[in-house]
């Protein structure tokens, strides 16, 4: 009797978030179809112009999906260098020694800082440094807001990486050690290509995360309406113009903006199947 | 007793009304009211729904509004501000625009601070050699909207590529959300020049631009300039731009803020009593106290001539034709809001009151 009571209540949870993701798609369809059908999908996907101006009103979320992509793959490009190191660390020069524990735990605090905290550290902190570098006069853009990112998404790619490279039988590694390969050798010959789909899995997920974060990047990235060609611009991002965008909006504006909140939904589900698949692939061999 | 008023709209007023309907709220006990700051087309929207009592706007309704409304709607001036350009220059204290200069320097057209045309408006100050980063609203805001409209009347460049709006098409700079944003990035950022409301500005002390007025004079932003944009023939409707107004000592970028109600209260579910709560509220924030409250928080009080022409509006407010207004004559309110600028301490006010009672009698 408990079981089923149990057993009920989970199917109940379950069930619960499953109508809740429903609900959310149902709502940013539902509101966002007066867009969709002024321009039609592709008509306002791949149109660059935004004009809040009541008499020349005109909405497309292009140079926001250029924002939103430009900043996730740099800062991915970015945290490479450092997730990777530290995956390797932690999931194979010193897996299970306290050293490693004490640098993943370190790791995983940086996942835990509020991306406010982010957007603080960037703009006092690192901004003056981007102007001393002389990449523009303000400091504010793609490059500041993308390093900011790419902190915020190491976590994500190291730990779940370290994961993956842990998983490898060290039966494999002693082959390999035996054949006379040294230690980075191995790493380059056996461990990075065997846990491989499983780090790119990791990378793909980090993306994602980086694809939706709204608020250090609205602190920092300038929020001007416009395709970004260079490091150098400021820009807006699909998550930050909702971000500035939303509160006095309303109309056609308030249905574009909840039409690229669908836009980013679908790009990041689309990520995380990516993802998923890859590593459903991986466990399978 | 258990009246309860609820009102949404513009966010520019909220603190102000946030201080004035709190301090009501202590003086009658039994009356609530509720204000959202949803932004001004939320609260002209729930207005129109009826699902609120009064709405707050920084822009006065259009033709088309006013249609859509469905009844008489009366705007009530609470306040009025400002919108200042506010900078950071090392070595420059004093800095002097015109309307030109700003609609340039924020279309992109002048993008150094050593250009010879600020130069000339300049000619004690040496500029440095640095890009100009101008810093403007990333959210819809009736700041942006007056800012615009007012170099939409000083520059026909501007009115043709511009326009004027709650949110524009910008061409150069960059944006941040809300006075703070802006605020906190032309503080920190040398070379940039922001516009910002002027209630925020002046209690943060923020250096500010001396604008050049209609009448040619370089004005600082001040509660005095302000409200001396107002010292001009006020339509009886109470719904005008005050931007590049004629006063000698005139702010051009200055502005009314509204709240709008229905002038027949007689509809679903409001009662009488509502209706008198309602009136009486109105009558206290125009009023030496909730005046003397808005200068508190850097909010500019009402000049006396518009107190006056605000109190006949109030008056016509009815409930199925039956006056409701229990105000008492528009010359004692007069006399009441001079005594109480006068303990604001600030003689220069007091004396341009003054001076607009001789005009008016």
């Amino acid at each position: 009797m408990k079981d089923k009571i149990f057993k009920g209540l989970l199917f109940a949870a379950a069930l619960a978030i499953l109508l809740l993701t429903a609900g959310v798609i149902y709502v940013l369809v539902k509101q966002s179809l007066d867009v969709f059908h002024e321009y039609g999908v592709f008509g306002f996907i791949f149109n660059a112009e935004w004009d809040p101006r009541p008499e020349t009103e005109e909405y497309g979320a292009w140079s926001f999906i250029i924002g939103t992509l430009f900043t996730a793959f740099f800062a991915l490009l970015l945290c490479i260098p450092f997730s990777l190191p530290v995956a390797l660390f932690n999931g194979e020069y010193f897996k299970g020694y306290k050293i490693s524990s004490f640098v993943s735990s370190v790791v995983d605090l940086l996942a835990g800082i509020p991306s406010i905290v982010y957007g603080l550290w960037g703009f006092y902190t690192l901004r003056p440094i981007v102007i001393q570098l002389g990449v523009n006069a303000q400091g504010f853009g793609i490059f500041l807001a993308s390093i900011v990112l790419a902190v915020m998404i190491i976590p994500y790619a190291s730990s779940l990486s370290a994961e993956f490279l842990s998983m490898i039988p060290d039966t494999v590694k002693e082959g390999a050690y035996s054949l006379g390969a040294t230690r980075a050798e191995t790493i380059r010959h056996v461990s990075l290509p065997m846990a491989s789909s499983g780090i790119v899995a990791a990378y793909i997920l980090a993306l994602g995360r980086a694809l939706g974060e709204t608020m250090a990047v609205t602190m920092l990235i300038g929020n001007t309406t416009n395709v970004p060609t260079s490091l150098r611009d400021t820009g807006n991002t699909m998550a930050s113009v909702i971000a500035n965008q939303f509160g006095e909006a309303d109309g056609l504006k308030l249905s574009a903006l909840i039409g690229i909140g669908l836009l980013l939904f679908l790009i990041t589900a689309v990520i995380n199947l990516i993802a998923k698949f890859i590593m459903k692939k991986l466990s399978v061999r | 007793m258990g009246v309860t008023l609820s009102g949404a709209g513009a966010t520019f007023p909220y603190p102000f009304y946030s201080i004035v309907f709190r301090d009501y709220m202590r003086k009658n006990p039994g009356v609530r009211v509720n204000y959202g700051a949803i932004g001004s087309g939320g609260g002209i929207r729930s207005l129109r729904d009826k699902s609120v009592d009064f709405a707050a706007s920084d822009a006065f309704l259009n033709e088309k509004e006013t249609a859509s409304m469905g009844a008489e709607v009366v705007h009530i001036p609470t306040c009025m501000g400002g919108v200042v350009l506010s900078y950071t220059l090392s070595g420059v204290d004093s800095l002097r625009l015109t309307g030109e200069l700003i609609a340039d320097i924020f279309m992109g057209k002048i993008t150094r601070w050593n250009d010879p045309r600020l130069a000339a408006e300049n000619p004690n100050v040496r500029f440095p050699d640095l890009e100009i980063t101008p810093v403007y609203r990333s959210d819809g805001s009736g700041t942006t909207f007056v800012f615009s409209e007012y170099l939409n009347k000083v520059s026909p460049e501007w009115n043709r590529e511009m326009g004027t709006g709650k949110a524009l098409k910008w061409k150069a700079g960059l944006a941040a959300k809300g006075n703070p944003g802006v605020a906190s990035i032309v503080q920190l950022t040398e070379g940039a020049i922001g516009y910002v409301g002027s209630e925020y500005a002046l209690t943060l002390q923020m250096p500010s631009a001396l604008l050049k007025n209609k009448a040619g004079n370089y004005v600082k932003a001040t509660l005095e300039t302000i409200s001396a944009a107002a010292e001009t023939d006020l339509s009886d409707d109470m719904k005008l731009t005050l931007t590049d107004m004629p006063h000698p000592h005139a702010y051009p970028i200055s502005m009314l803020t509204w709240l709008l109600v229905y002038e027949d209260q007689t509809y679903c579910g409001h009662s009488r009593q509502e209706a008198e709560v309602l009136v009486d509220l109105l009558n206290y924030i125009i009023g030496p106290d909730g005046q003397k409250l808005a200068a508190q928080v850097n909010y500019v009080p009402l000049p006396l001539r518009a107190v006056q022409k605000t109190q006949r509006i109030i008056n016509r407010i009815h409930f199925a034709g039956e006056k409701l207004s229990t105000a008492p004559d528009p010359e004692i309110a007069i006399v009441n809001v001079l005594s109480e600028t006068e303990t604001v301490g600030d003689h220069e006010k007091t004396v341009l009151h003054e001076k607009s009672l001789v005009d008016e009698r």
